[in-house]
């Protein structure tokens, strides 16, 4: 091939080579759309990027309970197809509460690991099967090498990796501001929820950050929690109120 | 025998030659509490007890039911089983062990299986051979554990007759004044060897773990097997490896034209100095894919030492089960079912067959008691938990005791303080009542939780409840306790 004209075709076929030297067959990666304008048309490709590694953390308190980015996890495991492998850290996931975030208890293989060098030497092992609808490790430590085993783990089988990152203390959370071969990282923190009319607690609210964004950038977003099928929403006073409505309020006496 | 066995309490003994002489080869319990034992004259037995049954022992039948006990053990618990006859088998559960929860939990297993399906058992688990027959045969009621190391002291107070030697022998020594297996250890051992040859110093040595002693693993035309003989031992992992992959395209030829999957596979490598290293993997489902099975039995080569060598490979499969052709899903409409069984495979032979699950609902309205556990392959059941109140992403352990300031008898808290930080409810449901399962304990009958789910000012939500109804006390001690956290 001629490189001596600097015409668009010959820089697209170069561009296309390099990609696939990357390991990115297909110029188009498939993405899972979070259904939210907002987010989608922030993300490169329109959506979260599948075959590739994610990272979430809990923001304040949530870097130790881990609480919020597990659900956030689950919300976007349950939107893919096929099992799931969980490699739980400490084995206090509650298995309705991810059912609630729609992913279904019968899709979820958990798998308690023992230590974080197995955790994630099993999250490779699922995210290399190809047959799973998603793979998520609980892990505290994630190395720039760990992590970019996982990520050529997820890009040549395609299937969706996330780790949750959580931390035994407040100060070690510093750990998520160092690189890692992840395509995006997240930070979920509670906000107070919805305003109802009547005394109880709203659907929860998250302030969703999005830290880091390979071929894309940072942006913070204001969401809704997970729903029944794992969806966010935007919250009914920003956009339009009409959604306010179906989460219902709940009776004080049950 | 059927229901043509004589009652229980009815006095037994099976009767066999020796020699000219016809004497007792084994006796029951009621036999034995007459005072009849084995080795007893055949007629001096009648004489004692009247009324005993007396039937002919079959010691090849007995050789052969020993075998299929052994092939039993071989299969559910170790790979390395022998027959030990006449009457035990014996089991190398290195390594075996802590998949059943540690050698005491196997022991008890072992001898509870046995005894469901009616044998009177004892089991004795000691660094050697010798010192675990002589245990469980004379101090295991039922079952023993020696720890490693102890073994040459546990022996020493047992008779003469617990060192496997030939009868004779035992009755000479008594008659030179020997009682206990210490008696002759404190002996210079020439003159012994000298006077009753060198079987007696290798039992000793066996039993003290002086000495090893090799298990001839028990056979059986019934399992199927490859076998890789070296002219030069093998050491390094790459040729390990590849000797694997082609003892499974052997064996999965076998197991195709039997038309079975394995389920289990042992690998046993005999080394050089007589020692055996064996690898055992074991499958969710019958598998005859020899990729799979190359790869799940190469993930573990790092735990085969291959010491100065290995000069034998075996590959068995200890349990196979039927594997028919199945015909795939091939309608436009359904969609396949990816199959993860490769990858469960992969991963419980990692981490263990305890450590991967799925959770499954349990119909109880008491959170911890909701989830149950159920194998990752499991057949898949509908429904979930039920969805009418939110649960918390994270649920602590045991419950921690929070301060609050509440009304009594329904009203949420107005602040609590957990793990030393005071938190302002700023936003609160409840409450949920959840009352004790009194058909599981008694103490549970009037027990009452009631449980809020609350919001701090942060938006941060928590799931406490306070134990008993804010009235009646005997329903619960009125404290109050945090047990999970919202997302």
């Amino acid at each position: 091939m001629s490189i001596t004209s600097a015409n668009p075709t010959a820089i697209d076929t170069l561009r296309d080579k390099i990609r696939r030297i990357e390991g990115h067959d297909s110029p188009q990666r498939p993405v899972l759309p979070f259904g939210i304008s907002a987010i989608d048309n922030w993300l490169p490709g329109g959506g979260l990027a599948l075959g590739a590694l994610h990272e979430v953390a809990g923001g304040g308190n949530g870097a130790i309970d881990g609480a919020a980015a597990a659900l956030f996890a689950a919300g976007i495991a349950a939107r893919t197809k096929g099992p799931v492998l969980w490699c739980v850290g400490r084995p206090d996931l509650f298995a309705p509460a991810i059912a609630q975030a729609g992913l279904k208890s019968s899709r979820v293989i958990y798998m308690e690991a023992g230590d974080e060098k197995t955790t994630l030497a099993c999250l490779e092992e699922g995210l290399r099967h190809g047959g799973l609808g998603a793979a998520i490790a609980d892990v505290s430590k994630l190395t720039m090498t760990a992590s970019r085993r996982l990520q050529l783990a997820a890009e040549t089988a395609g299937t969706v990796g996330i780790v949750v990152r959580r931390w035994r203390r407040q100060a070690e959370a510093a750990d998520f501001g160092q690189p890692t071969a992840a395509v995006t990282r997240w930070r979920v923190s509670a906000l107070p929820s919805a305003p109802l009319p009547v005394p109880g607690v709203g659907r929860a609210r998250w302030h969703l950050e999005l830290l880091r964004c390979r071929a894309g950038s940072s942006a913070d977003f204001y969401v809704e929690a997970c729903d029944a099928k794992g969806r966010l929403a935007l919250f009914a006073d920003l956009a339009d109120r009409s959604g306010a409505a179906e989460d219902g309020r709940r009776s004080a006496t049950g | 025998m059927g229901d043509a066995a004589p009652l229980a309490e009815t006095p037994l003994v099976l009767i066999g030659r020796h020699g000219r002489r016809r004497v007792v080869l084994a006796a029951d319990h009621a036999a034995e509490k007459a005072g009849l034992h084995v080795g007893m004259p055949a007629t001096k037995a009648q004489a004692l007890v009247p009324g005993l049954v007396m039937m002919d022992g079959d010691p090849a039948a007995d050789e052969d039911a020993l075998e299929r006990l052994a092939i039993w053990a071989l299969k559910n618990y170790s790979p390395i089983v022998a027959a030990d006859p006449p009457d035990g088998i014996v089991i190398d559960a290195t390594g075996a062990a802590h998949l059943h929860g540690g050698e005491e939990a196997m022991l008890g297993h072992l001898l509870s299986r046995l005894s469901s399906s009616g044998f009177l058992a004892t089991a004795a688990m000691a660094d050697t051979w010798g010192a675990a027959h002589a245990l469980a045969r004379y101090v295991a009621r039922p079952s023993l554990v020696v720890p490693a190391g102890k073994s040459a002291e546990a022996v020493a107070g047992l008779p003469l007759a617990s060192l496997r030697l030939p009868g004779e022998t035992v009755a000479e020594l008594r008659r030179l004044g020997f009682k206990s297996v210490k008696d002759l250890l404190d002996q210079p051992r020439a003159p012994l060897v000298l006077r009753f040859g060198s079987d007696l110093g290798r039992r000793l040595d066996q039993a003290t773990g002086a000495q090893r002693e090799l298990i001839e693993r028990v056979r059986s035309p019934e399992l199927v097997e490859a076998k890789q003989v070296f002219a030069e031992p093998i050491g390094a992992p790459e040729t390990i490896a590849k000797y694997v992959g082609k003892l499974v395209v052997i064996l999965c030829q076998a197991l195709e034209q039997q038309a079975l999957g394995a389920r289990r596979l042992d690998l046993l490598c005999h080394r050089v100095d007589n020692r055996i290293e064996v690898v055992r993997v074991g499958m969710a489902t019958p598998v005859r894919d020899v990729k799979r099975l190359t790869r799940l039995l190469t993930d573990k080569i790092e735990t085969i030492d291959p010491g100065f060598g290995i000069e034998i490979m075996i590959l068995v499969a200890v349990v196979a089960e039927p594997l028919e052709p199945k015909q795939r899903i091939s309608s436009l409409v359904q969609e396949t079912e990816a199959d993860v069984s490769s990858l469960v495979d992969v991963l419980v032979n990692r981490v263990g067959e305890r450590r991967i699950y799925r959770l499954e609902p349990v119909a109880s309205d008491v959170p911890e008691r909701s989830v149950k556990r159920v194998a990752p392959l499991a057949p898949k059941t509908e429904g979930d938990w039920p969805t009418s109140w939110p649960r918390p992403a994270r649920l602590l352990a045991n419950p921690e005791l929070i301060e609050t300031l509440a009304l009594l008898p329904d009203h949420p808290p107005v602040w609590f303080t957990w793990r030393g930080v005071r938190r302002r409810v700023a936003r609160a449901d409840g409450p949920e009542r959840v009352f004790g399962e009194w058909w599981k304990a008694d103490p549970e009958l009037e027990a009452v939780r009631d449980y809020f789910q609350v919001e701090d000012e942060n938006g941060e939500r928590y799931w406490i409840y306070r134990a008993g109804d804010g009235v009646d006390p005997a329903t619960g001690s009125h404290r109050w306790f945090l047990h999970g956290i919202y997302a």
